[in-house]
């Protein structure tokens, strides 16, 4: 009986989707300001991970998204691929405790390896969703691929915030925000579970460069863009050789192509 | 046609000559795609089923290696595709290649399409031609469909929710089919493992399929833009290598732009939702199919009857069956249609038309438009096809395509 219940109530869910899309839509049409335009270092078709950015966002992301995000996708011996040795890489892993079996059969923990996936704050999806009132927050593995707008959408997003006491009256009306919501320009519906996570100063980079907010988010986004497509420089190297490849071939089958039929046209 | 009825070949290799003679595969592959007589006045557009081809073939060939590698499972299924993208060498490139290869399969094989309605090439003798590369249109369609649910992002769930619920709309055993087709109350992984088995077969039947559109095509030769038949050697050119080579070249011409997306915007085509693991209890913002299917999303919405609009829009292929028999023009090529040519483009600007109208919300401007646009399509196909037939006056026919070919090499 239940299962009949919940079928049907997805089955209205899917009815309903339309409706619901067009709503959404609608908000997102009229009251979304442009996203920001940033130059990222990993654009176009010659483009390139800038790996101290990268490496600073993975700073950041360590220090403050990874207290609620999870990145599950990723390995710790993927870091090394950000420029980082392999003993960075497994001083970092071994910071971790991940469950594990003893010899024996009974469960401990063990200090992370490089072949671990890197650790989720929570322990399921239910833990992650009862800490953060009710929702879970979103792996971010491939979250630069699965938002519209991409790396733009998330720096934007984390740069999007803006105090209570900085809307205007017609804001707090029109989206129904109190004091206790967070604000923000880019996400649909303008109010976000998730608190301003990033602030000038917020973390110290070990580099020496200013932890501005614009820089730690810029930083976060490249690390981002990285785990969600980490193939995307040998893509690029390789595209670049097909297509010259292609186009020499080309060339050559169209002369080819001409000289056969010299006597036919 | 001399050489296409003439004596067996004699192959000088001893081996070929030996298997020939018990299987005659080397003497049809030199009748049928060396001697082979094809009229000499073909443009770019007979490129396309060539490229098609090189498509179903590439499409096979990606798919079985992205098979070694994924699970049809709803729990493992996202995470597979993920560690096909990122831990097996080249799995990025093989799934980029079959992920844009769809859409360029689609793009291949509606200009191919295109070139038959414009250029008449339905008409006898090749009813049969035009109807078996119909089925093939309806199998890729269902193959496409099934393989966008094989990745289970959100897009993968909801699309298929969405799309297996229309068969909810077929009275009294609608709701059972529904059950049925998904071996459960809801979408889920008995779905998703039988997608990916019937994912795997119908691309093998495909290939039966385009065997057949082949043999059929054999029978009478191609069309030519010209549309007449052509009435001895001087119309035609032996297939190779005048054909290969022009084949062979505009094959490469697509494979560039085809690699253009796979190499640098290969999400550009997708939806970013499916990027985010299918989950039953959140609807995504809009639920929109893949872009090859806008077309008939916009006629199915277009109507405001649930049954109303799966029935048109399964009628909007259907109709392309007794295309045949609904032109009653005698002329095939609209080179010599001086109305119904224009129609024909207006086809093709109606069509992008409800393409647009799919991936929007329907609402504003863009209902109306979707019906207007979806009662022309009928109209045109219905209607327009058998009238204009019997009162266009054709422009006259050249007296052969040697002599047209020849008037405007001297023009």
């Amino acid at each position: 009986m239940s299962i009949k219940l919940s079928m049907q109530r997805l089955i209205l869910a899917g009815a309903t989707a339309f409706a619901l899309s067009a709503g959404a839509a609608a908000i997102a049409a009229e009251d979304m300001p442009p996203l920001p335009h940033h130059e990222w270092s990993f654009q176009g078709p010659f483009g390139t991970y800038d790996r101290a950015a990268a490496q600073r966002g993975f700073q950041v992301y360590k220090e403050v998204c990874s207290a609620c995000h999870s990145m599950n996708l990723l390995y710790y011996r993927n870091l090394t691929e950000l420029g980082l040795t392999e003993d960075q890489a497994k001083a970092i892993a071994a910071e971790v405790q991940v469950p594990a079996l003893s010899d024996d059969g009974s469960p401990i923990e063990r200090p992370g390896r490089l072949s671990d996936h890197f650790k989720a704050p929570f322990p399921n999806e239910l833990a992650a969703a009862a800490a953060n009132g009710g929702k879970a927050p979103p792996d971010l593995s491939v979250i630069v691929k699965a938002r519209e707008g991409g790396p733009n959408y998330v720096y934007g997003i984390l740069t999007g915030y803006v105090p209570y006491d900085k809307l205007t009256p017609e804001q707090i009306k029109e989206f129904n925000v109190s004091k206790d919501d967070n604000f923000n320009l880019h996400f649909l519906g303008h109010r976000i579970a998730m608190p301003a996570p990033l602030a000038d100063d917020k973390v110290t980079y070990v580099d020496g460069t200013k932890a501005t907010l614009q820089q730690e988010a810029s930083d976060v986004v490249t690390f981002l863009a990285w785990a969600s497509e980490p193939h995307l420089e040998a893509r690029n190297r390789t595209g670049i050789r097909a297509i010259l490849f292609m186009l020499a071939l080309a060339g050559l089958m169209y002369a080819t192509k001409r000289a056969i039929w010299a006597d036919k046209h | 046609m001399a050489s296409s009825h003439g004596a067996p070949p004699v192959f000088n290799n001893k081996v070929i000559a030996w298997i020939d003679h018990r299987l005659p595969i080397f003497s049809y592959i030199e009748k049928e795609y060396h001697t082979f007589p094809t009229p000499r006045n073909f443009n770019y557009f007979w490129n396309f089923g060539a490229i098609a081809t090189v498509m179903l073939v590439l499409m096979i060939a990606t798919g079985v290696v992205l098979a070694t590698n994924y699970q049809p499972n709803a729990e493992l299924a996202f995470n597979s595709v993920e560690r096909i993208m990122r831990d097996v060498p080249s799995g990025w490139l093989i799934r980029y290649l079959h992920m844009n290869g769809a859409s360029f399969f689609f793009i291949a094989v509606y200009i191919h399409i295109f070139r038959g309605l414009y250029y008449g090439s339905y008409k006898a003798p090749r009813e049969l031609l035009w109807i078996l590369g119909v089925v093939i249109l309806l199998l890729m369609m269902a193959t496409a469909f099934m393989g966008y649910v094989l990745p289970w992002g959100q897009m993968s769930f909801w699309g298929a929710t969405v799309i297996t619920n229309l068969f909810s709309a077929i009275p009294v055993v609608g709701d059972s089919i529904v059950t049925w087709l998904w071996g459960g109350f809801a979408v889920d992984n008995p779905t998703l493992n039988r997608f990916f088995a019937l994912h795997y077969l119908l691309p093998f039947i495909i290939v039966a399929v385009v065997a057949l559109h082949v043999v059929a095509l054999h029978v009478h030769g191609s069309n030519n833009p010209l549309g007449i038949d052509p009435k001895g050697p001087q119309d035609t050119v032996p297939f190779h290598p005048y054909y290969t080579m022009k084949d062979g070249f505009g094959v490469v011409c697509f494979l560039i732009v085809y690699a253009l997306f796979v190499f640098f915007m290969p999400n550009t085509l997708g939806d970013v939702a499916n990027y985010i693991p299918a989950n039953p209890l959140v609807t995504p913002n809009e639920i929109v199919p893949e872009w090859y299917f806008l077309p008939f999303y916009a006629i199915l919405r277009a109507i405001p009857d649930k049954l109303g609009g799966v029935i048109c829009m399964f009628g909007a292929i259907a109709v392309l069956f007794a295309l045949p028999w609904l032109d009653t023009s005698r002329v095939r090529s609209c080179t010599f249609r001086p109305i119904y040519k224009w129609f024909v483009l207006l086809l093709v600007a109606d069509v992008i038309l409800l393409g647009i109208c799919g991936a929007h919300p329907p609402e504003g401007w863009y209902v109306p438009a979707s019906r207007l646009a979806t009662v022309y399509y009928f109209f045109h196909f219905l209607i327009l096809l058998p009238v204009l037939g019997k009162i266009e006056r054709p422009l006259p026919l050249p007296s052969s395509i040697a002599e047209a070919v020849l008037k405007k090499k001297a023009g």
